[in-house]
């Protein structure tokens, strides 16, 4: 029974168990997340959570490793802009 | 405060719940103990077993059954506590404390004794254009070949050095993976220098020479003395420039040659993961492979009470030694803590399989170092520390311009290491940027300064400040986290 | 070969003082050395925040030397670049979240003016305006605009550079091991543990050597009663600009004023130009004792969410600790030992190391030179604690 969640609006099919960020590339995207000095675009990289590269905001909570993060059904997922909290910027 | 084991937690505690975590959860209960096997995934396998779950039938795998039979001694008397990530460690005259996140709260594990058996991640050396999209480390395509079922592209190149590179590229090959080739920067002949590791291994033999026949059947060329120094894209990864490599590492100038591809898998040799046994104060010392590791006796033993070790995070071996030596230091833990005295003969052929594979490990190790020579193909812009975006000149800079005499000062004065990831990816690559500029390698000290987390996760501030009210101890119950949690 | 023996100046320890006091000395046209164990500011100065604060001094001495260090700080951000440093003119704010304590601190405050710090009573609306995500329970504060902060490892680097520039020569990781006596007790110079550079002699030199500057004084015959006074500070993850000030509460001046043993802690929270945001502090008397404390990690975490409560949802990435060099009457020990000729001491400054390094620099120059001191060097003359023993 695959998983539906949404990225950045679209939908993405996972299979049971599969991470958000393994759906992702299943899917045929590489990165969705710049990084706060170069806006430079990050995906995946280690794959096991060590390296904190590909994150991604998921329900409006960010930072997520998208390789540890299960994909629920209707998730929603979005790219992340640096630090994930600009939200919280005065 | 509690007054002994028996009523405040578990007998044995394993941290990782891999290979040898599974082995050491095993043994211990096996021998009597109340096991607490705790892991950051939902499921037990590590990264060397790393699977999709029940509907897994283990093709990928290799000892897919060893996984099994351990697997299923889960249900017994160990209380599998699966998404725990252990922050934390602290050690008193009473036991062990684990402090875990589960699901965002924290968890509070304490037992008499602990295993640990954190494993080990792949060592990065950075070149012009790593931070590319599609640059994976290799470890990080085996991942999500055999915990997800994807494949990280489409045309994939594997670069770097060691034995893994093999597993790697067969297991992507027999998943219908085009692979373009295999970069391996050393001459893995060297280890034919080995007779003895090798006549000790001989599985290790078959199992090498059935990767390279999988490579041969599915003519994927294995170079050798070949590194990939550059990689090419524009927002992700098209080309890679792989170039001949002196035995120092240096790169032959004239010998590079452009592959088109959209991923690489590249990995330099392992780092154990040492923030919990760095915590709890265990020795660590400097291995053949360059890696720091946590210093074990003959029964697994750290240098602290009632802390054992077990796997890569004793040195990088592989994943039957792990699976060995977690025996042993279940057995051990068990007999420190309930006086299970283990049958000696089990010891004993224990003790001989962990040296045979220890020896062609360490052989390996020797076959496959990481010559200094290898900082030459940084350039100014390289990105150094991918967290904070530090490039090799503000690295250099710090050196020279500023005076860093040890990593810790280049991490202070430039930031390598001082984003989320807080060194884990560039630690030892700064390092040998450091030493490349005095002449030497890296020392056990040098490695230890970028080793050290106190606080091994990120933990929301929320939830350490709750945490002021004693959190909740977990206490054996049989259980899984899932029942835990309320 | 000659030449190299001949310093005027000796600095034992490369931290924000020994660098500074080595810079001001080079500025003066003195041939200076400094000999530093490890990395520029890799001791105490590693483990700083890098506060430069005329808001937590009370009346006195040690506020004196911070509006003249306040005032260097700023000509050196000046002239070398603001960014040499990270100098950031950010400004203080101390907030109160009781009408007690806003009193308390609107007393303070009236003082403080009195003193020529620029302090400003705020009101809880105003205070917001300052800082948007203080907690609403805020009645109201204070604002000191001339307090402002630097990257303490990497200014302390950039000083010894200059140094270098200048003529002077830094010897990194090369420890201390003694002293040069002349036959009538002076101080020539220090002994190494380097073998290219065994010895270095100098006409003076000073103690900068911070947390461990009691034991280089012991070694001169020449104690002074530093001993260390260990803090914690936590670092959050990377965060767009979310505390536009130094921040701390009421509380924290008292703090730094009392001499308990015990573990004494009040909030500073304060923002990066990296973008992390760092929360202190704390203060116990332990030793040299690098244990992680998790208690104290706890205790800091939860009084900062008092003061900005959206920091419940921002991870903690990682903590440091360092040892505060501290004096028993809390201010520092500047200026020449009447015990033993050429010796000089420049140390102590407990917590306020990085905002009182110029002035101290710029002391330690004039009492060796001769010229002028730009303060009176009497309330901080290393052997004030003979005389209260005597």
């Amino acid at each position: 029974m695959s998983a539906e969640f949404r990225f950045d609006g679209e939908p993405v099919s996972a299979e049971p168990g599969q991470s958000i960020g393994a759906a992702l590339i299943a899917g045929g995207r590489r990165s969705w997340r710049t990084t706060r000095h170069e806006g430079a675009p990050r995906g995946v990289f280690c794959g096991i959570g060590i390296c904190f590269d590909c994150l991604v905001t998921v329900n409006g909570e960010p930072n997520q490793r998208a390789c540890l993060t299960e994909a629920v059904a209707g998730d929603v997922v979005t790219t992340q802009e640096g630090s994930g909290h600009a939200d919280l910027a005065c | 405060m509690p007054t002994s084991p028996a009523e405040s937690g578990y007998d044995v505690a394993v941290l990782g719940a891999g290979p040898a975590g599974l082995a050491a959860a095993v043994s211990a209960s096996q021998a009597g103990a109340r096991v607490a096997l705790l892991d950051s995934a939902a499921r037990p396998g590590g990264q060397y077993w790393r699977n999709r779950g029940d509907t897994d039938s283990g093709a990928l795998h290799h000892d897919w059954s060893t996984f099994r039979a351990l697997r299923g001694e889960l249900r017994g008397r160990i209380d599998h506590l699966a998404q725990h990530a252990v922050w934390h460690a602290e050690h008193d005259e009473h036991g062990l404390d684990l402090y875990a996140l589960c699901d965002g709260a924290e968890r509070i594990v304490r037992a008499a004794a602990l295993v640990l058996a954190t494993g080990a991640y792949d060592r990065q050396l950075p070149f012009p254009g790593w931070t590319l999209p599609g640059v994976f480390t290799a470890g990080g395509v085996q991942a999500l070949l055999k915990g997800h079922g994807v494949l990280a592209g489409r045309r994939i190149a594997v670069a770097g050095t060691g034995p893994f590179l093999l597993a790697v590229a067969a297991g992507l090959a027999q998943s219908g993976a085009d692979v373009v080739g295999v970069f391996e920067a050393g001459h893995p002949a060297e280890f034919a220098r080995f007779p003895g590791a090798l006549a000790r291994n001989p599985a290790k033999l078959t199992e090498g020479a059935r990767y390279l026949a999988t490579l041969a059947r599915h003519r994927i060329p294995y170079h050798r003395r070949r590194a990939v120094i550059a990689a090419h894209g524009d927002g992700e990864l098209r080309q890679i420039i792989t170039a001949t490599l002196t035995r120092e590492w240096q790169v032959v100038p004239g010998s590079e040659a452009p592959v088109d591809c959209d991923t690489l898998a590249v990995g330099y040799g392992f780092t154990p993961q040492l923030e919990i046994p760095l915590q709890l104060g265990c020795d660590t010392r400097l291995d053949g492979d360059g890696s720091l590791v946590a210093v074990a006796d003959h029964r697994q033993r750290s240098t602290r009470e009632r802390v054992y070790l077990a796997g890569e995070v004793c040195g990088v071996a592989g994943a039957a030694a792990s699976v060995v030596e977690g025996h042993l230091a279940g057995l051990a833990a068990a007999e420190d803590v309930l006086a299970a005295t283990p049958d000696p003969k089990r010891l004993r052929r224990l003790r001989r399989q962990r040296g045979s594979l220890r020896s062609f490990a360490n052989a390996m190790h020797t076959a496959f170092p990481v010559p200094a020579g290898w900082t030459g193909w940084v350039t100014p812009d390289t990105t150094v520390c991918r967290c904070e975006e530090v490039d090799a000149r503000t690295v250099e800079a710090a050196i020279d311009e500023l005076g860093a005499a040890d990593p810790r000062a280049v991490k202070l004065y430039a930031r390598p290491g001082m984003g989320l990831c807080q060194g884990r990816v560039c630690g030892y690559a700064t390092t040998c940027l450091l030493t490349a500029r005095e002449g030497r390698t890296p020392t056990a000290d040098d490695l230890r300064s970028v080793a050290a987390r106190p606080i091994a996760n990120p933990i929301k501030l929320g939830v350490i400040a709750a945490g002021q009210r004693t959190g909740p101890r977990t206490k054996p119950v049989g259980a899984n986290c899932t029942e835990l949690k309320n | 070969m000659a030449g190299i023996d001949l310093n005027d100046v000796v600095v034992i320890g490369g931290g924000v003082i020994g660098a500074a006091c080595a810079y001001y000395c080079a500025e003066a046209g003195l041939r200076v050395t400094v000999v530093e164990r490890g990395s520029p500011g890799g001791g105490t100065t590693s483990a700083c925040e890098g506060n430069i604060l005329l808001s937590d001094k009370e009346p006195g001495p040690e506020l004196e030397l911070a509006l003249l260090s306040s005032r260097l700080w700023g000509a050196l951000a000046d002239r070398r670049g603001a960014q040499a440093f990270e100098y950031q003119a950010k400004g203080g704010v101390v907030v109160a979240t009781t009408e007690v304590s806003a009193a308390g601190l609107a007393k303070l405050t009236v003082g403080q003016r009195a003193s020529g710090v620029d302090a400003v009573d705020v009101s809880a609306e105003e205070l917001r305006e300052l800082e948007p995500n203080v907690t609403s329970a805020a009645v109201g504060g204070a604002f000191y605009p001339q307090d402002s902060q630097v990257q303490p490892m990497l200014s302390t680097a950039r000083l010894l550079r200059l140094v270098r520039e200048k003529g002077g020569r830094v010897l990194t990781a090369t420890a201390v091991t003694g002293f040069l006596r002349g036959a009538d007790g002076a101080v020539l110079g220090v002994r190494t543990n380097s073998a290219a550079v065994p010895e270095v002699r100098g006409k003076c030199t000073v103690n900068a050597s911070g947390t461990w500057s009691g034991e280089i004084a012991e070694l001169a015959g020449a104690p002074i009663p530093i001993l260390p006074r260990k803090g914690f500070i936590l670092v959050t993850e990377p965060l767009p600009r979310v505390v536009r000030h130094k921040v701390y509460t009421a509380e924290y001046v008292a703090n730094v004023a009392s001499s308990d043993e015990g573990l004494e802690t009040s909030v500073v929270v304060e923002g990066t130009q990296a973008g992390t945001v760092l929360i202190g502090a704390s203060r116990e008397r332990v030793g040299f004792d690098r244990s992680f404390s998790l208690s104290v990690v706890r205790k800091l975490a939860a009084q900062a969410l008092e003061v900005f409560p959206f920091l419940e949802h921002v991870s903690l990435m990682r903590t440091y600790l360092g040892f505060r060099p501290y004096c028993p009457d809390h201010l520092p020990i500047i200026g020449p030992d009447p015990r033993v000729p050429g010796l000089f001491h420049a140390t102590g400054h407990e917590g306020a190391g990085i905002g009182l390094a110029t002035g101290t620099g710029t002391l330690i120059a004039q009492l060796i030179t001769g010229a002028t001191p730009d303060l009176d060097p009497a309330p901080f003359r290393p052997h004030r604690f003979e005389e209260v023993a005597a």
